[in-house]
């Protein structure tokens, strides 16, 4: 099972077109926030940009809190929303150590890896990969 | 999801409240410039002065805002400092989709906070913050410490101002998200006016698109074009700086207060140059894939023993231009010092630099001196601008009070008027003839990206009066119909008028769509309207002689052509604006 990853984020310029193509394909949504991927400035030392994703975690944190079982576990890392299932009670969005889940209203939105974000950015700072792989450099 | 009028916060300083008004006019102005002469007729006031707290300073965005690629820019309208009449200034950053996402369409702010405030709305957010612990703070510290205090990281805009706009400069300027300006015709005393020294936009909406696919392939599409086609290559690649060795080369760029238009140290200040040396990194605004953004890096040794800090500074031709040519700095390096300079005290780089550079021929012609500018000034002294830009900023004495109001007041003042390098402000970098002096001098907002008037000189030899003010009016109104969008203008070859069409058609919106070739030309007289309604007289703008002695690759400015082109362009501008009657 491939999972997205951001092998070059040193590359990012800002321009959110990551989480606007995964709001407006996967989420049929215009906004900043409801997407899988979601982008920050860092300031700092470093400057630049940071990506808050799903990092596929095995077993995933936020299951594990699911009171309801609408997060599944799934195969390679990360999990799949049974969105039926959510009453969008929001211990997954506190248990996620990575801030990866956004919550708005009853709805949450987590990374499906999917990659159809993948294709949108112009730098190549991201990569859908096999989880055995997810290190190596990020296409030119 | 595009409704069919507009939502609009105003929002009153004074009490620390806002109402949100629904305004009927979608089909007809579409948004951007179209939305902003709209509220300022609703909101403003051609009988008072830009520094009465009643007068709006206006935020608009536009239809397509967020919803295609470059759709990314925001109209900032106002009653001008420095003309004391309406104008609109552009900056992109985060500011047009944090609009979007503060589900408004238009941002109308009057009345006079209190105290030093910054305003915070949001789409369940309204507050007017205390801040006047930020007296006097310049813009890059104002940022970070506004990024401390309010949340939303990546996903607000911060607007700001520095001492300039504190102190009531007319060339000074809004900062939009550190890189980005609504930069000319005093944006930044518009709001300092209203003792406002910050405005944060939190963009946490969320809207519904269309069902089906025709939306997002139509997205898709559009995406290629500006990222898998050549179109956008010039502004992914050099960016604008590109400019500096092409404008050069054909003897059309401003140097030393335009007493040239060539030089051979242009290889210390080219694109390429900055490229190779200076550039850090890329950044883009949010919604643009572009990543014209080119942010500079510039390092200071402040003490011994190696002691260094870093300053990151954004570049573009036009600061360059300002900064560099035409005040003689041939290294990329000082240029991004006195750029940084003039960012952080919040001023415009091209009215500053511009003014400056009439000071030091002013000083080298005998006209003024160190009492006025009290520090030396001459041409490529890094330092002594470095100082002189605080001057400025900070209205230090009686000259750069006058300075800050434009440098024709100071001129008229002390001398030397016939140099002064205006065009109804200080001019942009190009000298490229008489057409351009036209467009810029009687131009709505005396800049350059009101028509291509620069261009037109370049790929036109004749001198053909009709046919420059046709193309000069024409072109205007195809401008206005991208910012009532509102598209960044680097996107003027991408979406053509069918293109935008079938965005529309794509987003529900019929009546935008089929009105698109009557907007143009309603929303280019609605601007003028309001900007003769507030004092503009075509014959009021004169041309300094400066501009008629030029030379460049085309040979000697033709005197005659400019005057007769400058009289038929100011008929034609009061033509299409119905003599500025309203309606």
């Amino acid at each position: 099972m491939k999972i997205l990853t951001t092998p070059a984020m040193n590359r990012c310029i800002g321009c959110h077109s990551c989480s606007l193509a995964c709001a407006r394909l996967v989420h049929g949504r215009l906004s900043w926030d409801t997407a899988g991927i979601r982008i920050r400035s860092s300031g700092g030392l470093t400057t630049g940009f940071t990506a808050a994703h799903c990092l596929a975690c095995s077993p995933p944190t936020c299951a594990a809190h699911c009171p309801t079982g609408a997060l599944v576990p799934r195969r390679g890392g990360g999990v799949t929303v049974r969105r039926k299932l959510c009453i969008g009670c929001g211990e997954c969005v506190v248990a996620c150590p990575v801030d990866a889940i956004f919550q708005h209203g009853a709805e949450i939105f987590v990374c499906i890896h999917c990659g159809r974000c993948v294709q949108f950015c112009p730098h190549h700072c991201l990569a859908l990969e096999e989880r055995d792989t997810n290190r190596v450099e990020a296409s030119p | 999801m595009i409704r069919d009028h507009f939502r609009v916060l105003v929002v009153d300083l004074g009490r620390g409240r806002g109402r949100i008004e629904e305004v009927d006019g979608r089909d007809s102005v579409a948004g951007g410039s179209g939305l902003a002469a709209m509220l300022f007729a609703r909101y403003g006031s051609a009988d008072r002065p830009w520094d009465d707290p009643g007068q709006p300073l206006i935020f608009a965005i536009g239809p397509l805002t967020g919803l295609f690629p470059l759709m990314s820019k925001t109209v900032c309208a106002f009653c001008s400092p420095y003309l004391d009449q309406y104008t609109e200034s552009h900056a992109g950053g985060r500011s047009a989709l944090a609009l979007r996402f503060a589900d408004l369409d238009g941002l109308v702010i009057t009345g006079h906070a209190p105290t030093l405030s910054c305003l915070v709305v949001g789409s369940r957010t309204l507050a007017v913050e205390d801040v006047h612990f930020m007296a006097g703070m310049d813009v890059l510290e104002s940022g970070k410490l506004l990024r401390s205090m309010f949340g939303g990281s990546g996903h607000r805009s911060i607007l700001r101002i520095g001492a300039a706009g504190e102190q009531g400069v007319a060339m000074s300027c809004i900062n939009a998200d550190t890189y980005r300006h609504f930069g000319r015709l005093g944006g930044g005393a518009a709001m300092g006016v209203k003792n406002l020294k910050a405005i944060v936009v939190l963009g946490d909406a969320v809207f519904d698109l269309p069902p089906g696919r025709t939306y997002a392939d139509l997205f898709s599409r559009v995406y290629g074009l500006v990222t898998a086609t050549g179109m956008m290559t010039k502004y992914h690649n050099l960016g604008t700086a590109a400019n500096l060795a092409s404008l050069n080369k054909i003897r059309a760029l401003p140097w030393r207060n335009l007493q040239a238009t060539s030089d051979a140290a242009i290889t210390g200040v080219s694109g390429e140059r900055f490229a190779e040396e200076a550039l850090l990194r890329n950044s883009a605004c949010s919604g643009c894939p572009v990543g014209c953004i080119h942010v500079g890096f510039v390092r200071e040794q402040f003490m011994a023993a190696h002691r260094y800090l870093l300053k990151q500074v954004a570049y573009d031709y036009e600061p360059i231009f300002s900064l560099g040519t035409m005040l003689g700095i041939t290294s990329a390096f000082a240029v991004l010092d006195v750029l940084d300079q003039v960012e952080r005290s919040g001023l415009d780089a091209m009215s500053a630099g511009v003014a400056l550079a009439w000071a030091t021929e002013a000083t080298e012609k005998g006209v003024i001196g160190e009492r006025e500018t009290i520090v030396r000034l001459r041409f490529g002294d890094r330092d002594g601008y470095c100082r002189a830009v605080q001057a400025l900023a900070g209205a230090e004495n009686d000259f750069y009070r006058l300075l800050g109001r434009g440098t024709l007041h100071a001129a008229r003042e002390y001398g030397g008027e016939e140099f002064a390098c205006v065009l109804g402000q200080e001019m942009a970098g190009y000298a490229t003839g008489e057409v351009f002096f036209v467009s810029q001098s009687q131009g709505f907002r005396h800049s350059h990206l009101d028509s291509g008037g620069y261009s037109y000189d370049q790929q036109h030899a004749e001198r053909d009066v009709q046919a420059a003010v046709d193309f000069l009016v024409r072109d205007e109104a195809e401008r206005c119909v991208l910012t009532s969008m509102v598209s960044c203008l680097f996107a003027r070859s991408v979406y053509s008028r069918d293109l935008l069409g079938e965005c529309l058609q794509s987003l529900g919106c019929p009546g935008l769509a089929s009105g698109l070739e009557a907007l143009g030309p309603r929303v280019q007289r609605m601007r003028w309207q309001l900007r003769i309604q507030t004092g503009f007289s075509p014959g009021s703008v004169a041309i300094p002689k400066r501009f008629y002695r030029l030379s460049n690759w085309k040979g000697a400015i033709d005197p005659a052509y400019l005057e007769e082109l400058k009289g038929a362009y100011g008929r034609a501008i009061m033509a299409l604006a119905g003599g500025g009657k309203s309606g």
